[in-house]
């Protein structure tokens, strides 16, 4: 128990921080219901798998810069694909864009093991790649999707056994948010390749020596980035309606919740749970600034220093520990 | 440890010709140009003339300028993305307080975001250790969200341009661009501190060995402070001379050349790992870039494949540079 | 030897560039035996032992295990064979707990839990997280999961080095048992005591090549010491290769170090360096000298003791407080301390500009002035000058010395300058450094080449395990001489008394 509390402090901590924050959003508008938590999940989806495509390359000692222009690619192909077409044809439109997200996540690890350009670097320019991709694909925002993934994330699941009073609280976003986090991260953290992840990002030369094939894990740990901003990019979809060709703020902003989420940004270290925690951190200060009827753009303001201090913060850890 | 035996004269001529490319990035850079004027030459014939020209280095002054800054970041191994946000924020500022001030004072005005930005950077950078894409993103973004929360208080306000940019900016006089009165000193002024000044050589030596010049006894943070400060001042003066060229002050006026302006760089030899290249050979990139950019629009091709071509370019540059750095 | 070599490893070269880090070494190992692998600094050891293991791969010769051929090509492939290592440093991933590292290499971990009790470390959190085990039992966990693979080749690179008595005790104790159930060890020690108490036979590599296969007997360790120099050793040839010191009256002290402390490596470490004198570190990889070198250049920041600089105490806390105090380090790895694409000039001129005052324009007429004298006096070949790494070798370690003769340094601390560099280059920076100190400069200087000891210095430091183990007079400071010293034997070990006779007095050598 207490190893548990020492392992996870910093989780613990940051749920505590979240419960302050729904508090204060109690004090600040009693009226905050049930409903009004729902638009707040829908709007973290993005921000969520965002994280979580941040999450897996930078444990594996890696950043992603492109992860913001894969969602708006993926998010316009997905649009454009479902424009018009029948309800069905989005069965096969996920999975494929899914497919697609995987399969350029995997071309990212590729590029930077191949051409042996640091990450940094080579996902800088498949930033420009990307979005020059979603450019050609909308030139601006439009498409379409189906209703029943629109539905998906709109409202709450009756479950039986739950009072109708705390159903209200778990909408069908966060639902969904929590099964699909779910299915990719803990057979991936239960099998060799998630250990092989945290291997190479906490030592890769040790990861060597114990038979880690290193090259092959890296591209995979871009790979399920890639897929997990894929997700992102549909739920961009699902909850806009439309896809937007140019990328949102979501670069800066995972990273921000990558490091407020305790995953040291020299890699092998923290879990999923963390970062899919601060965002949520992240975005309720937001509700909770705009609702004190702070200037909106005050507020972006307030996100983008809280952002860059968390960043520096982080690094000065990193910085911290190295040199000890 | 690799320890390289070899003689100039002793290389194979595979060799040699990549050490003469490394060496004189130039002279395959001006090719390129001309080759491409060529081809626009060919594909739409007569457009190449005086008054092109001197339109062409008008648009290419600002790319060049604001691909200065980036080089001189580039040099250490950094990247300052902030620059568009920063000379964006002059542009905007002064084109807004001008209705109010005194041309000069607005100007002045105008760049004191742009140290503060600076400022930030380098204590981010070079006292954090923070990296430098992240640091600069973050700053910009925050900047972003400045110009915003200003953009309200001014909005009714309307905007004015001081004569003196747009004299700058837009005029050409005997056939020669205005603007070449501010940048031939500022492009003077940069290769002079590249190559004949103590912090120049810091430049160069930290983007190449860092652990070297620590041992040399250089202080990381104070040559990083000054140079995201130089690089910040050098964006704001970009943007009053953008804002004088465009007359039209809008919240992402130089956002769109801030991809071009590390390409540029890229493209003129400079090294995105540091150590390597120098502004006459980005000046040379920004030409690149600008004609290249008026070839796309005559081949109509869309803003996307832009963007691709850009990114690729970055890629295979930096890769092809690394193995001629590792050949040796 | 009627028995098959259980591995039998011949002819293995590797190059890195032009330099050959292993020429021809061979290594035959019998089943059920413990095999020292022993050598010099840089004579290839750690080398071998990579390739062996997959870490690298070699560019030519042969592996034969159990009378078959094999490519070990990867950690992975070399751990199928049957063949495990335990590094130097440790190799557990350091942020995932033990449990996780055992299934990352697919140890099971009944077994391992088995070795770690018997390795005298009874209660083992398997939750623990590597980062937050003590180093040293960091080292037995290695030993403990290498074992419980069972290999039939367990290769230990200095296993004892980082280990209290009690824990090496146990450690050899159960390598000795090794043997006994068929199982083979290669055994890579600086200690002549646990090879004499442990080991069967020992295979002795010099500049990358095998030059002996001993069977361990009582005296056998001149022998050894004889191989690891080769044919050079010569106990009576005497200091002639220059006048002597006493000729000189002794300087003043420049720089006094009391009792210094830096991390777990370096103990207590005192000595003076005077003024006009070049003086000598001798001492086996890791016993500290990195430690020692960085702390007096400020690189690093020492944990306890004194530095004082002609009388005063100093604190360093950048490099570029040494070099204000005219300290000035010249490293022995030249890729440290180069701009390597910048050129001659360039890095020679650098500390001129590391001030703020400096920043401004070049005063490029009186810097060519400093800059071009120190090219001639250290003769640097200027053809390919506009940039560093196209010089030899040779040409670059001189750049990093011209550095700092430019700057006018009044001490240096060189490390290992002679590294890997041609005979001639070294020639002329031994009559530099001579030079140097007869204008009055002091010089410390460490050398993994024992000779240069007689050739350049003044007396010879001897650094063993954190600390001053002895201080030699040039005049006795012989390859011989200094290679016992350095291995921690006491300063009259004669050929015919026994490494065994001296286990407790060689042990005691360490606390002075």
């Amino acid at each position: 128990m207490t190893r548990l509390l020492r392992n996870n402090g910093w989780v613990v901590g940051l749920s505590i921080l979240l419960v302050v924050l729904f508090v204060a959003t109690r004090i600040i508008q009693p009226q905050y219901g049930a409903g009004d938590f729902g638009s707040l999940v829908r709007a973290v989806l993005p921000y969520a798998f965002a994280v979580a495509a941040q999450t897996v390359v930078v444990i594996a000692g890696g950043i992603d810069l492109s992860v913001a222009a894969m969602m708006a690619l993926t998010s316009v192909t997905a649009a454009s694909m479902m424009a018009g077409a029948s309800e069905e044809y989005a069965l096969f439109v996920v999975p494929f864009v899914l497919a697609m997200g995987f399969t350029l996540g995997a071309v990212n690890g590729l590029l930077i093991v191949v051409t042996r350009v640091p990450d940094i670097v080579v996902t800088l320019a498949t930033l420009f790649i990307l979005q020059g991709a979603a450019l050609l694909v909308l030139d601006a925002p439009g498409g379409g999707i189906a209703e029943w993934l629109k539905n998906l994330i709109v409202g709450t699941v009756p479950i039986s056994g739950i009072p109708d009073t705390i159903d209200a609280w778990i909408p069908k976003a966060l639902l969904l948010l929590g099964v699909l986090l779910c299915i990719v991260w803990i057979p991936l953290r239960r099998s060799r390749l998630g250990l092989s992840i945290y291997a190479i990002g906490s030592n890769q030369l040790a990861a060597f020596r114990s038979g880690v094939p290193v090259a092959r894990t890296k591209i995979m740990a871009y790979a399920i980035a890639g897929l997990f901003a894929a997700m992102g990019g549909i739920s961009l979809t699902m909850s806009t309606g439309i896809g937007a060709p140019i990328p949102g703020p979501y670069l800066l902003a995972s990273v921000a919740a990558v490091v407020l989420g305790g995953v040291a940004l020299g890699g092998g270290k923290g879990g999923l749970l963390g970062p899919i925690i601060a965002v949520f951190v992240l975005r309720l200060l937001r509700t909770d600034l705009t609702l004190l009827a702070i200037d909106p753009n005050v507020t972006a303001i307030v996100e983008g220093t809280i952002m860059v201090v968390v960043v520096m913060f982080g690094a000065f850890i990193t910085m911290r520990s190295r040199s000890s | 440890m690799t320890l390289a035996t070899t003689t100039p004269e002793a290389a194979p001529l595979g060799r040699r010709i990549k050490r003469f490319m490394s060496d004189y990035p130039i002279v395959p850079l001006l090719v390129l140009l001309i080759l491409l004027v060529l081809v626009l030459q060919i594909l739409s014939p007569g457009i190449v003339n005086q008054r092109w020209i001197a339109n062409t280095v008008k648009f290419a002054i600002p790319l060049a300028l604001l691909a200065g800054a980036q080089t001189m970041v580039m040099l250490t191994g950094g990247i300052d993305l902030s620059v568009g946000t920063v000379a964006t924020m002059a542009g905007f500022i002064v084109a807004t307080q001008t209705v109010d001030h005194p041309a000069g004072l607005a100007m002045a005005i105008a760049l004191v975001p742009a140290l503060i930005i600076g400022f930030t950077n380098g204590i981010g950078v070079g006292v954090f250790r923070v990296h430098p894409l992240i640091m600069t993103l973050g700053t910009s973004l925050i900047g972003v969200g400045f110009l915003q929360v200003y953009q309200r208080t001014v909005i009714s306000a309307g905007t004015k341009y001081p004569d003196f940019l747009v004299w700058l900016g837009t005029g050409i006089t005997w056939g020669f661009p205005n603007a070449l009165v501010l940048f031939v000193p500022v492009a003077v002024l940069l290769i002079f501190i590249q190559r004949r000044t103590g912090f120049g050589r810091l430049l160069y030596a930290i983007g190449d060995n860092e652990r070297a010049t620590r041992l040399a006894g250089v202080k990381y943070w104070q040559v990083i402070l000054a140079l995201y400060m130089l690089s910040s001042v050098l964006a704001g003066i970009m943007g009053l001379l953008y804002v004088g060229l465009i007359k039209a002050a809008s919240l992402s006026l130089a956002e769109p050349l801030v991809l071009p302006s590390v390409a540029a760089a890229v493209i003129g030899g400079t090294s995105i790992f540091g150590g390597r290249g120098g502004y006459t050979g980005t000046i040379v990139g920004a030409l690149i870039l600008t004609v290249l950019t008026t070839l796309l629009t005559i081949l109509q091709m869309p803003e996307g494949a832009r963007r691709i071509l850009f990114g690729a370019i970055v890629l295979l540059v930096t890769a092809a540079y690394l193995r001629i750095i590792e050949d040796r | 030897m009627t028995k098959q070599p259980l591995l039998d490893a011949t002819g293995v070269a590797k190059r890195y560039g032009a330099v050959a880090a292993l020429k021809n070494a061979s290594l035959s190992l019998l089943p059920g035996e413990v095999h020292a692998l022993m050598g010099a600094n840089g004579a290839g050891k750690s080398t071998l032992v990579k390739i062996l293991t997959g870490a690298i791969s070699a560019n030519s010769g042969r592996i034969l295990l159990r009378g078959e051929e094999r490519d070990i090509r990867s950690p992975a492939n070399a751990r199928r064979a049957g063949l495990v290592p335990v590094y130097q440093e440790p190799s557990l991933i350091p942020d995932l707990d033990i449990l996780s590292n055992l299934r990352l290499t697919r140890t099971p971990v009944e077994p391992f839990r088995e070795w770690v009790r018997e390795l005298g470390v009874p209660d083992l959190d398997l939750r623990e997280t590597a980062r937050d085990v003590p180093l040293a039992i960091q080292r037995v966990l290695d030993l403990a999961r290498a074992l419980a693979v069972e290999p039939d080749v367990l290769l230990l690179d200095e296993m004892t080095a980082a280990l209290p008595a009690n824990l090496a005790e146990r450690v050899l104790d159960v390598v000795r048992r090794q043997s006994k159930t068929g199982r083979s060890v290669i055994f890579i020690s600086h200690r002549f005591v646990e090879i004499a108490a442990l080991c069967d036979r020992a295979t002795v590599l010099r500049d990358g090549e095998t030059v002996g296969v001993v069977d361990i007997a009582p005296g056998v360790e001149e022998r050894i010491v004889e191989l690891m120099l080769g044919a050079k050793v010569d106990k009576r040839r005497a200091a002639q290769t220059r006048s002597g010191p006493e000729a000189r009256p002794e300087g003043r002290t420049r720089i006094a170090v009391r009792s210094l402390r830096v991390g777990a490596k370096l103990h207590d470490v005192s000595f003076d360096l005077r003024d006009g004198e070049v003086a000598g570190v001798v001492a086996l990889e890791g016993q500290g000298q990195d430690e020692l070198f960085a702390a007096l250049a400020g690189s690093i920041k020492p944990d306890g003791g004194i530095i004082e600089v002609d009388g005063q105490a100093v604190r360093f806390t950048h490099p570029a407080d040494a070099i204000e105090a005219g300290i000035a380090y010249v490293p022995g790895d030249r890729t440290e301390a180069l701009a390597m694409q910048q050129s001659v000039r360039e890095n020679i001129a650098l500390p001129f500009s590391a001030v703020f005052r400096n920043w401004g324009p070049i005063n490029r007429r009186r810097e060519d002035a400093a800059v071009q004298s120190a090219i001639e006096r250290l003769q640097i070949d200027t053809r390919a000058q506009r940039e560093v790494q196209r010089l030899s070798g040779g040409n670059q370690q001189k750049v990093t010395i011209a550095r700092w003769i430019a700057a006018d340094a009044r001490t240096l601390l060189c490390f290992d300058p002679t590294r890997g560099i041609d005979v001639g280059t070294k020639q002329e920076i031994y009559k530099l450094l001579r030079q140097l100190a007869d204008q009055g400069k002091s010089i410390l200087f460490y050398t993994s080449e024992l000779e240069e000891i007689q050739l350049v210095c003044d007396r010879a430091i001897v650094i063993f395990g954190g600390r001053v183990v002895d201080v030699l007079p040039v005049g006795i400071a012989d390859e011989a001489a200094l290679t016992r010293a350095a291995y921690g034997l006491p300063r009259d070990a004669s050929a015919d008394v026994g490494i065994l006779a001296h286990h407790a007095a060689s042990d005691r050598a360490v606390t002075p």
